[in-house]
């Protein structure tokens, strides 16, 4: 029999095409009928079958998959597996390279649809990364202009009412108000501040009346207690503030502001100078700077209340004002009158911080859940038009369903080609809405003098998520496509 | 026959003696397609018989033509033998395998790797290039990534179109678009080559054209099984088939 000289055994990984002459190669070089072996083929065929009775399965192998081998089983042993399908060559069939290289074919067939497939996800991606970048923008913005002064800050004042004669105080702030106030929980420090009217008294650095000096305007003269310089935030650029000893003894001494300091030509106060209030001398004890909420202080002279009572006859406390903690304010609004004016505690104002940057930070938070649901709702429309339009697509590409089944493709080639289009155009979508996201969040900040600030991981989860989109939208398409009967796929025709 | 069915189905299990997996080579005297009492039946009301107890040996080399009326069961025959559609009962043995009832992945990569098609509306990929659509049947079949191109090219020059490479199918001619569908049958070197109508859609001189490069595939040992319901067709080929209510005879 001529199969014989067949029956030596082939090398393991052979494909299908290079067995022996079996196929036909457009070259036309391995040409069967050219064989003089093969020639003979076409001749004596029935014999095969007249002495076949024994079942070639057993020649050696297990049948792969359920395909049999009918082959009849010559005398001779044959060393050949029934294995049918080119395992060998199972490495280059329809590889990644392939299947990406065919889904990009595939999606970019239409560039027309495809704007139209993905302009969904772009913007549902899009908003979605606008929504979180101007979020932690404006967070960086609030962060940034945050003014702990501001919120830390509380200013107590007598109530004033509008008569005949102007306004005039209807209250009375008592003058142990710094111990009062700082009984209250959350208040830091405390201190309470008079302007004192030093009448035609000059303020001078040397006792002697030089004519010849020019007039300039004296410095204002405050009281303050002791507390005050800590409550306003303060700094003793050199020397010391003073203390309740210095009130309660009505001491001469005073403590300059750094502008009224230079103006009286004092700089250190190492050496006890000496400033003139009229014919008394006080003693400078130290200058302070950076007073940020009563900047008079620093164009000022400051006395002790106590000494200013003493010698100028200081008769009310025009404010007191509190550092407190953060968020003490309602409960300072509530408990300062209180403190300081059990009787009447409607004739004290209190000035407390507004509570407003939590009512901000609340609306912000509603407008970003409202933005982050338009953006999934935005998603989700777009994962049903990648869906739908990929829809459209197989039932189009009916005829190219069929083709490449007909040429060898299994369903699962099939399935997959369509899956990786809808995540290509996932992605792409995804990609696209994350730059105009981008891009939307940088011009909002130039337009608005902010700091752009978004996280990177977002960018790039953005565009991912466009991928995992379309691989949700794709997966009942692709499903589609590859149940796919080639048959009636041909029949449709292309 | 019958007996040998009985032995399939009844086949022992693997060897023990089983060696490495070895590609298949059929012995020579293996025809490329056998039938076996194939029947394929359309069910409804009432059944349509497309194909009755179909017996049916091809051998290598051989260029077969099947000819008959309009619903004789032509075009059901070559789904059948294109392994795209599966028998009803019997079965139909490819190079000697069983595939009536094999795994549909195995028979994807049997449709791949031995198998070329050649369909009467060509069913050429519209957006690409001549080039690509027959590199399409490579992917399929497992020829190696670096032979596809040149195999692509020598099957193109074969039918006489390496000067329409980088063409898009809808500026050919008919005829030049069906030597593309020959090239792409050709290119992953199948075993048989099976055309339904392949001049259904051409005229006469575009026929003669695809017949001239059958007959010249034939002469260099491809196996070709042609349906069609011109006699003009049918004359090119060395042995004729006459179908009809699904009941092949032999035309001497
Ligand atoms: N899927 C199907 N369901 C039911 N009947 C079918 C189906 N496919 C084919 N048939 C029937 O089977 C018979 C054979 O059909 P087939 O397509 O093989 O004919 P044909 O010989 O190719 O005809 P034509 O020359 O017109 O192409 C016809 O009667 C047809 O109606
Ligand atoms: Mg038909």
């Amino acid at each position: 029999m001529r199969g014989i000289r067949r029956s030596r055994p082939e090398p393991a990984p052979a494909p299908a095409r290079d067995d022996a002459g079996q196929g036909w190669s457009p070259q036309g070089s391995v040409a069967v009928a050219t064989d003089p072996e093969a020639e003979a083929v076409t001749g004596p065929v029935d014999a095969v079958h007249d002495d076949g009775q024994v079942p070639a399965e057993v020649a050696s192998g297990r049948p792969r998959r359920g395909l049999r081998l009918r082959r009849p089983r010559l005398s001779l042993r044959r060393r050949k597996t029934p294995s049918i399908v080119p395992r060998g060559s199972v490495r280059d069939r329809f590889g990644i390279r392939d299947l990406v290289a065919e889904a990009a074919h595939g999606v970019g067939a239409r560039p027309g649809r495809l704007v139209l497939t993905i302009i969904g996800t772009v913007l549902g991606v899009g908003s979605l990364v606008v929504t979180v970048g101007l979020a932690q923008t404006a967070a960086g913005q609030i962060a940034r202009q945050f003014d702990a002064v501001a919120a830390t800050q509380v200013v107590v004042e007598p109530a004033t009412s509008r008569t005949s004669q102007g306004e005039r105080a209807t209250g009375r702030i008592p003058w142990d108000v710094e111990d009062r106030l700082n009984r209250i929980a959350g208040v830091e420090a405390a201190g309470a501040v008079a302007p004192v009217s030093i009448g035609e008294a000059t303020i001078t650095a040397v006792p002697v009346n030089d004519p010849s000096a020019p007039d300039v305007t004296p410095p204002k003269v405050l009281a303050t207690s002791p507390g005050m310089l800590e409550a306003v935030g303060g700094r003793v650029v050199t020397g010391r503030y003073f203390d309740s000893g210095h009130d309660q003894r009505a001491d001469r001494i005073v403590v300059l502001g750094a502008r009224a300091a230079t103006r009286l030509g004092v700089n250190r106060v190492d050496r006890q100078p000496s400033i003139f209030i009229g014919e008394h001398s006080y003693t400078v004890i130290g200058i302070i700077d950076d007073v940020n909420r009563r900047s008079d202080m620093l164009d000022s002279v400051i006395l002790p209340i106590g000494t200013a009572r003493a010698d100028f006859d200081l008769s009310s406390i025009e404010q007191a004002h509190a550092k407190i903690a953060v968020g003490a304010g309602p409960v300072l609004a509530d408990q300062a009158p209180l403190a300081l004016e059990p009787n009447n505690p409607d004739t004290i104002e209190v000035q407390v911080p507004p509570a407003a940057s939590g009512v901000r930070q609340n609306v912000q938070a509603d407008i970003n859940a409202i933005f982050l649901a338009l953006g999934g709702v935005a998603l989700l429309v777009g994962g049903l038009g990648i869906a739908n339009i990929t829809l459209l697509s197989v039932r189009e590409r009916v005829g190219e369903i069929g083709l490449r089944r007909a040429l060898g493709a299994s369903k699962r080639n099939i399935g997959a080609q369509f899956l990786v289009e809808s995540v290509v155009i996932g992605l792409l979508g995804g990609l696209i809405g994350s730059a105009l996201g981008v891009f939307a969040v940088v011009a909002v900040s130039l337009a608005k003098e902010w700091t752009p600030i978004l996280d990177t991981w977002i960018v790039i989860g953005a565009a991912l998520l466009g991928g995992v989109i379309g691989l949700g939208a794709g997966t009942y398409p692709a499903l589609k496509a590859a149940g796919i009967e080639p048959i009636t796929a041909l029949r449709g025709g292309t | 026959m019958s007996a040998l069915d009985v032995f399939d189905q009844s086949a022992p299990g693997p060897s023990p003696a089983a060696g490495p997996v070895t590609e298949q080579i059929p012995a020579a005297s293996v025809p490329v397609i056998e039938l076996a009492e194939l029947t394929r039946t359309f069910p409804g009301t009432p059944p349509v018989h497309a194909l009755r107890d179909v017996d049916l040996r091809v051998e290598r080399g051989e260029y077969v033509s099947i000819v008959g009326p309009s619903g004789s069961g032509k075009s059901t025959l070559l789904h059948i033998l294109g392994l795209l559609d599966r028998p009803t009962s019997g079965d139909y043995y490819l190079d000697g395998v069983a595939t009536g009832t094999a795994p549909e992945q195995d028979r994807s990569a049997l449709r791949g790797g031995r198998i070329g098609f050649v369909f009467q509306s060509f069913h050429l990929l519209p957006h690409r290039t001549v080039m690509d659509n027959v590199l399409l049947a490579t992917l399929y079949s497992g020829v190696p990534r670096t032979e596809r191109k040149d195999r692509a090219l020598a099957a193109l020059n074969r039918v006489g179109l390496s000067h329409r490479l980088d063409f898009m199918p809808t500026v050919l001619s008919g005829g030049e678009r069906q030597r593309v569908a020959v090239a792409r049958a050709v290119v992953a070197s199948p075993h048989v080559l099976l055309a339904d109508e392949p001049t259904g859609n051409l005229d006469s001189a575009n026929s003669a054209g695809v017949l001239d490069l059958f007959d010249e595939l034939h002469a260099d040992g491809l196996t070709l099984v042609v349906i069609t319901h011109d006699d003009a067709v049918s004359a090119r080929a060395q042995r004729r088939i006459q179908i009809s209510d699904g009941i092949l005879t032999e035309v001497a």
